[in-house]
C-alpha cells in the first residue's frame, strides 16, 4: 500500500467540539472534572461539620470497648469486647440467617414451583394462593406479623408448648435439646466423609462404566444408602455415644440445650417464605419456557419420562433459573438487613445501628457496612457466573 | 451541502474513495479499495458473502469507520467532523436489507419523520411530500397503517420512500430484495429501476443479476475485501476476466 | 336388506367425560397418588381458612368506639375503624383533608387513563403525571400559596406518605434511569464504567443502608447550616436507589431494539439525541412497561422500611398505633390490615403488568 494522507487530515480541520474523538474525550474529561468536584464539595463539607461535631476520622474506634451486649453470637462476646469483635459477630450473624434463610428458601420454592405445575387442580391452586399472598405483601410487615402478632404472643416460659416434652417453644424463644459428643464419636465424621468419597468414586466409576459398556447401576440410591447408612451403623456399633441436653425448666426459664432467639425465628421465617414466593415464580416459568417440542421429542424417541426430565428438561430450565435465582439470594441477603427493625443482632443492627449512635462515626460505620454488602454481592454474582457459564457451555 | 455541489459542477464524482482500508480487530475487511462514481451512474456490486461488500457501501455514510483511506461524498470530504458527517448523511439515502422501518410509527410518520426533524419541515409540507413518494412506490393507500401489518415487500417499497423524502443525491441500497420471499422482489426490483431510469446515483448490493445487466453502468466483484473486476455489464456477465469472478458466476447462475 | 325407519334421538355423552363429575375425576382423583394429594390439600385448607374465617368474620367486631366494644374472641376491627382516618392520612390536620382527597382522586383519575388501552393521548397524559401532577400535588399538599396553609412534611403520614414516597422515587428516577441505561451502552470508556459503577453500587447494597446513610451522612455532606427536610432525605435515597434498579430494567428494554433501528435513523441524518429520543426511547419504552411496573411493586413494598429511619408510612403508623395503651393487643388486626391494603395495591398491579407482557408477546408474534 503506497502512502496516501489519511482520510482525517483531509480538508479543513474542524473545530474540536465538532471532531468526534475529541468531543468523546471532553466529555468524558468534563464527567470526571464534575465527579471530582463533586466529591471534593462533599468532602470538603464533611470535614467542617466533624471538625464543628468534634468527631475525629478514622478506625481507631474499632479497638476501643464497645460496652454493650448482644443476645445471639456464634463467637465469644461480651460487653467488655471491642467494636471490631462487634462487627465480626453482627457479619456472622447476618451469614448464618442468610445462609439458613437461603436453604429453606431454594427448598419452599422449588416444591411450590413445581406444585404451581401440578395437574392437579386444587394443588395448583394452592401454590398459586401462596405466591401470590406472600410476594404482594411487604417483607417487613412480614418480619412484624411474625415477631409481633406470632412469636411475641407465645405463652410464658411455664406454659410452653412442647414436643415430646425436648422441644419447647415460648415467648422466650425456641428451645432444643443439644447433643453432647462422647469419646468415640470422632469416629461418625469420619465415616461420613469415608461414605461421601466413596460415593464420589461410585458416581465416577458409573459414569464410565456407562460410557463403556451401556449398563448403569442406580448410583444416586446406593450414594443416598451409603451416606446414610455407613454412619448410622458405626453409630451402633459404637453403642450410640451421643447424650441429649434437653432443655429443662427451671425458675422462670429453660436452662440447658440450644436456645433460638424468636428475633431469629421472625427473621428467618419471613425472609424464607417471603422469598420462596419469588422463587415458585422463577421454578415454574423456568420450567414452562421450555418449549413442549423438546419433551415430545425426547418422549418421541422413547425416553421414559424420569429421563426426559433429567436429561432433557432439567438442564435447560437450569439455564433459565439460575441467573434470576442468583439475584433473589441476593435480594435475601440484602434483606437480612431488615433485622434492624425487630433487634435481630445482624450487621445492620449492631453495627450500623448500636455501634453508629454511641461513637457517631458514621462515615466509616456506614462505609464499612456497605462494603460488606457489596462484596457479598460480588462474591455471589462471581461464583453464579462462573456456574451460569459451565452450565450454558454444555449445550453449545 | 447543494451550494457546495453546485459550486463543485457536475464534473466533480458524487462517491470518491481513494486507497480505504478497514480492520475488524485484526480481520482486515477493506483492502485498498479505489472507486469513483459519477453522478448519475448506476453500480452493483456483487460477490460472495464476506467478502465487504456491505461494508464498503456503509462506509460511504459513516455506519461504518474507515481506518484509512479517503472518502469523498458529494465534494465533502469523510472525516471525524460530526456535522461533515450529518451532512453526508442527509445527503445519502440507504434502503437496508431487513428494511428497519420504525414500527410504532405508521408509514407516513415514518416517511414524515426525517424531513420534519432533520430539515425541519412543515408537518403539512413534509405529509404532501411524503404521499407524493408513497404513490411513486405504488403504495399510497397503506400510509396509515403500521410497518407490522405490510408484506415484505410493501415495507421494502416504504423504505425506499422514506429514503427519498429526504432528496438524496446518491441511494445506497443494502441487498434490499435477499430478505423477501420470491414472489415479492419483482415489486421492489421494479422500483429501483424506475429510480434508475430516473437518473438517481445508485450503489446497489445485490445479487439480482438480471437487475444488474438492465440498469448497471458497471459491475463490481468484490473478494475477500478487494475489487477483484470492475466492468460494464455485458463483458463482465458474456467475458469475464479473473478466475474467481469466474467462478462466482458459476455458482450463482448455475442452475 | 334392513332399512332403519326410526331416527336416533341425540343422547347425551357419557357421564364419564363431561360435566363436573368427569372434571374432579380428571383435576383431582385421577390416581391413587393425585387422589391423596387433594385430600391432603382440603384438609389444609380447612385447618387454614376456619379457623381465619371465625377470627376475621364471623366472631369478629365491627361497630363501637372502645376496646371494650371487643369481645376478644374474633378480630377486633373497632381498633382499625377507630384509626382508619391516621393510617390513611397520618397526622394531617382533619380540616385540610380535602387537599389530600384532591391529590389522590387526581392521580387516581390519570392512572386510570393511562391504564386502560382504549383512552387516546396517552403520551400527554403520562407527561402530565410525569412532570405536572407532582409538582401540583406538592403545593397543593404543602401548601403555603393561595391561601392554604402550611402542613410541614413531618404532619404527613399512612398511606398518603407510602404512595408519595413510591411516586416520587419512581418519577424521579425514570430520567437518571434513563441516563444511566444510556451511560452505560456509550462507548465513551469512562462514561460507561461510571455508570456501571454507579448502578451496580446501588443495587449492591441494601435498601435500609442507602437509608441510614441518608439520614446520617447526608446532613454531613452539606454546608454547616444547611439542613434538609427528613423526608427529602429519604426521598433521595429511594431515588437513588431505584434509579439504579431502573437503569437496568431500561437497559433491558433498550438491548430488545434491533441495531438497524438506530442505523436506520443515522442514515437519514439524525443525530445521537434525536435518534434516541425518536426512534429507540419510544420503541423500548413501551416494551418496558411491565418491568418498570414490577420495579414500581417492589419500590411500594419497600417504602415500608422508611419507618426504620423515623417516617411514619402505612405500615410506620399502623405499627405506633399498636403502642397506644388503650389498644394494647391487636397487633395481629394491625397488621392484616396493612397487609390487606399493600396486597390490594401490589396484587393489582402484577396482574397488570401480567397483562401488558401478554399483550406485548401477542403483539409480536403479528
Amino acid at each position: 500500500m503506497s502512502v496516501r494522507p489519511k482520510a482525517h487530515t483531509l480538508g479543513p480541520k474542524p473545530p474540536f467540539w465538532r471532531d468526534r474523538a475529541k468531543r468523546a474525550l471532553l466529555f468524558q474529561v468534563l464527567l470526571i472534572a464534575a465527579v471530582a468536584a463533586f466529591l471534593l464539595y462533599i468532602i470538603g463539607n464533611t470535614q467542617d461539620n466533624l471538625a464543628a461535631r468534634g468527631i475525629t476520622t478514622g478506625f481507631g474506634f474499632l479497638d476501643r470497648t464497645a460496652g454493650f451486649g448482644i443476645g445471639q453470637s456464634l463467637i465469644e462476646y461480651s460487653s467488655q469486647s471491642t467494636y471490631g469483635r462487634t462487627f465480626v459477630v453482627g457479619l456472622l450473624n447476618t451469614l448464618l440467617v442468610s445462609a439458613l434463610g437461603v436453604i429453606a428458601a431454594t427448598i419452599i420454592g422449588f416444591i411450590v414451583g413445581i406444585a404451581r405445575l401440578s395437574p392437579n387442580w386444587l394443588i395448583a391452586r394452592l401454590a398459586s394462593g401462596y405466591i401470590e399472598i406472600f410476594r404482594n405483601i411487604p417483607l417487613l410487615l412480614q418480619i412484624f406479623f411474625w415477631y409481633f402478632a406470632v412469636l411475641r404472643a407465645m405463652p410464658a416460659a411455664r406454659d410452653s408448648y412442647s414436643l415430646g416434652e425436648v422441644i419447647f417453644l415460648n415467648v422466650r424463644g425456641l428451645y432444643l435439646p443439644e447433643p453432647l459428643f462422647e469419646s468415640g464419636f470422632g469416629l461418625i465424621p469420619l465415616t461420613f466423609v469415608v461414605a461421601i468419597v466413596a460415593s464420589i468414586a461410585l458416581v465416577i466409576w458409573n459414569k464410565r462404566r456407562h460410557e463403556a459398556t451401556g449398563k448403569r447401576l442406580p448410583a444416586g440410591w446406593i450414594s443416598l444408602a451409603l451416606i446414610l447408612g455407613l454412619p448410622m451403623l458405626v453409630l451402633v456399633a459404637t453403642g450410640v455415644p451421643v447424650t441429649w441436653d434437653v432443655p429443662e425448666l427451671r425458675g422462670f426459664n429453660f436452662r440447658g440445650g440450644i436456645t433460638i432467639i424468636p428475633e431469629f425465628l421472625a427473621l428467618w421465617l419471613a425472609l424464607s417464605i417471603y422469598t420462596a414466593s419469588f422463587i415458585a415464580e422463577i421454578v415454574r416459568s423456568g420450567i414452562q419456557a421450555i418449549p413442549h417440542g423438546q419433551t415430545e421429542a425426547a418422549q418421541a424417541l422413547s425416553l421414559p419420562q424420569k429421563l426426559v426430565l433429567r436429561l432433557v428438561v432439567v438442564p435447560q430450565a437450569l439455564r433459565v433459573i439460575i441467573p434470576p435465582l442468583t439475584s433473589q439470594y441476593l435480594n435475601l441477603i440484602k434483606n437480612s438487613s431488615l433485622a434492624t427493625a425487630i433487634g435481630y443482632p445482624d450487621l445492620v443492627s449492631v453495627f450500623a445501628g448500636t455501634t453508629l449512635n454511641q461513637t457517631g462515626q458514621a462515615i466509616e460505620v456506614i462505609s464499612m457496612t456497605m462494603a460488606v454488602y457489596l462484596i457479598i454481592s460480588l462474591l455471589v454474582s462471581m461464583f453464579m457466573n462462573w456456574f451460569n457459564a459451565r452450565v450454558a457451555l454444555v449445550e453449545r | 451541502m447543494t451550494e457546495q455541489a453546485t459550486k463543485a459542477g457536475n464534473e466533480t464524482p458524487m462517491v470518491e474513495m481513494r486507497g480505504v482500508n478497514k480492520w475488524y480487530g485484526d480481520f482486515h475487511v477493506l483492502r485498498d479499495i479505489d472507486l469513483e462514481v459519477k453522478r448519475g451512474e448506476r453500480i452493483v456490486i456483487c460477490g460472495p458473502s464476506g467478502s465487504g461488500k456491505s461494508t464498503l457501501i456503509r462506509c460511504i455514510n459513516h455506519l461504518e469507520e474507515h481506518q484509512a483511506g479517503e472518502i469523498v461524498v458529494g465534494g465533502i470530504p469523510l472525516t471525524q467532523d460530526v456535522k461533515r458527517i450529518e451532512q453526508i448523511r442527509r445527503n445519502v439515502g440507504m434502503v437496508f436489507q431487513h428494511f428497519n422501518l420504525f414500527p410504532h410509527l405508521t408509514v407516513l410518520e415514518n416517511c414524515c419523520l426525517a424531513p420534519m426533524w432533520v430539515q425541519k419541515k412543515p408537518r403539512r409540507e413534509a405529509e404532501e411530500q411524503a404521499m407524493r413518494y408513497l404513490e411513486r412506490v405504488r403504495i399510497a393507500e397503506q400510509a396509515r397503517k403500521y410497518p407490522g401489518q405490510l408484506s415484505g415487500g410493501q415495507q421494502q417499497r416504504v423504505a425506499i420512500a422514506r429514503s427519498l423524502c429526504m432528496h438524496p443525491e446518491v441511494m445506497l441500497f443494502d441487498e434490499p430484495t435477499s430478505a423477501l420471499d420470491p414472489e415479492m422482489i419483482k415489486e421492489v426490483l421494479d422500483v429501483m429501476v424506475e429510480l434508475a431510469n430516473e437518473g438517481m446515483t445508485m450503489l446497489c448490493v445485490t445479487h439480482e443479476m438480471g437487475f444488474a445487466k438492465t440498469v448497471a453502468d458497471r459491475v463490481i466483484f468484490m473478494d475477500q475485501g478487494q475489487i477483484i473486476e470492475e466492468n460494464a455489464p455485458e463483458p463482465f456477465f458474456n467475458n469475464p476476466q479473473s478466475e474467481r469472478t469466474q467462478l462466482f458466476l458459476s455458482q450463482i447462475l448455475g442452475h | 336388506m334392513t332399512v332403519q325407519h326410526k331416527m336416533i334421538e341425540a343422547r347425551p355423552a357419557p357421564g364419564n367425560t363431561v360435566g363436573p363429575i368427569a372434571w374432579l375425576r380428571i383435576n383431582l382423583f385421577s390416581g391413587p397418588v393425585n387422589t391423596v394429594f387433594t385430600l391432603l390439600g382440603l384438609y389444609l385448607l380447612y385447618v387454614l381458612l376456619t379457623p381465619t374465617i371465625q377470627w376475621a368474620f364471623i366472631n369478629a367486631d365491627w361497630v363501637g368506639t372502645s376496646r371494650d366494644d371487643c369481645s376478644r374472641e374474633g378480630a377486633c376491627w373497632v381498633f382499625v375503624n377507630a384509626r382508619l382516618t391516621q393510617f390513611i392520612y397520618g397526622l394531617y390536620p382533619r380540616t385540610e383533608l380535602w387537599r389530600v382527597n384532591i391529590v389522590f382522586a387526581t392521580f387516581a383519575v390519570l392512572i386510570a387513563w393511562l391504564a386502560i388501552p382504549r383512552l387516546p393521548l396517552k403520551r400527554w397524559v403520562a407527561l402530565a403525571t410525569l412532570v405536572a401532577f407532582p409538582v401540583f400535588a406538592f403545593f397543593l399538599l404543602y401548601g403555603g400559596y393561595f391561601g392554604l396553609r402550611v402542613v410541614e412534611t413531618h404532619r404527613w403520614g399512612g398511606l398518603m406518605l407510602t404512595l408519595i414516597l413510591a411516586v416520587v422515587g419512581m418519577v424521579a428516577a425514570l430520567p437518571i434511569g434513563i441516563l444511566l441505561a444510556l451511560g452505560r451502552r456509550s462507548q465513551m470508556p469512562i462514561v460507561k464504567s461510571f455508570c456501571v459503577v454507579f448502578i451496580e453500587f446501588w443495587r449492591g447494597v441494601p435498601l435500609i443502608t442507602i437509608l441510614f446513610m441518608a439520614s446520617v451522612m447526608l446532613p454531613l455532606f452539606l454546608p454547616t447550616g444547611v439542613s434538609v427536610d427528613r423526608l427529602v432525605r429519604a426521598l433521595i435515597g429511594i431515588t437513588l436507589f431505584q434509579s439504579a434498579y431502573m437503569a437496568e430494567v431500561i437497559r433491558g428494554g433498550l438491548q430488545a431494539i434491533p441495531r438497524g433501528q438506530e442505523e436506520a435513523a443515522a442514515a437519514l441524518g439524525m443525530g445521537y439525541w434525536m435518534r434516541m429520543g425518536l426512534i429507540v426511547l419510544p420503541q423500548a419504552l413501551k416494551m418496558m412497561i411491565p418491568g418498570i411496573v414490577n420495579t414500581f411493586i417492589s419500590l411500594f413494598k419497600d417504602t415500608t422500611l422508611v419507618m426504620i429511619i423515623g417516617l411514619f408510612d402505612l405500615l410506620g403508623i399502623v405499627q405506633a398505633a399498636l403502642s397506644d395503651s388503650r389498644w394494647l393487643g391487636f397487633a395481629l388486626e394491625g397488621y392484616v390490615f396493612a397487609a390487606f391494603m399493600f396486597w390490594i395495591f401490589c396484587f393489582s398491579m402484577s396482574r397488570y403488568s401480567q397483562y401488558l407482557e401478554r399483550k406485548l408477546h401477542t403483539g409480536h408474534k403479528r
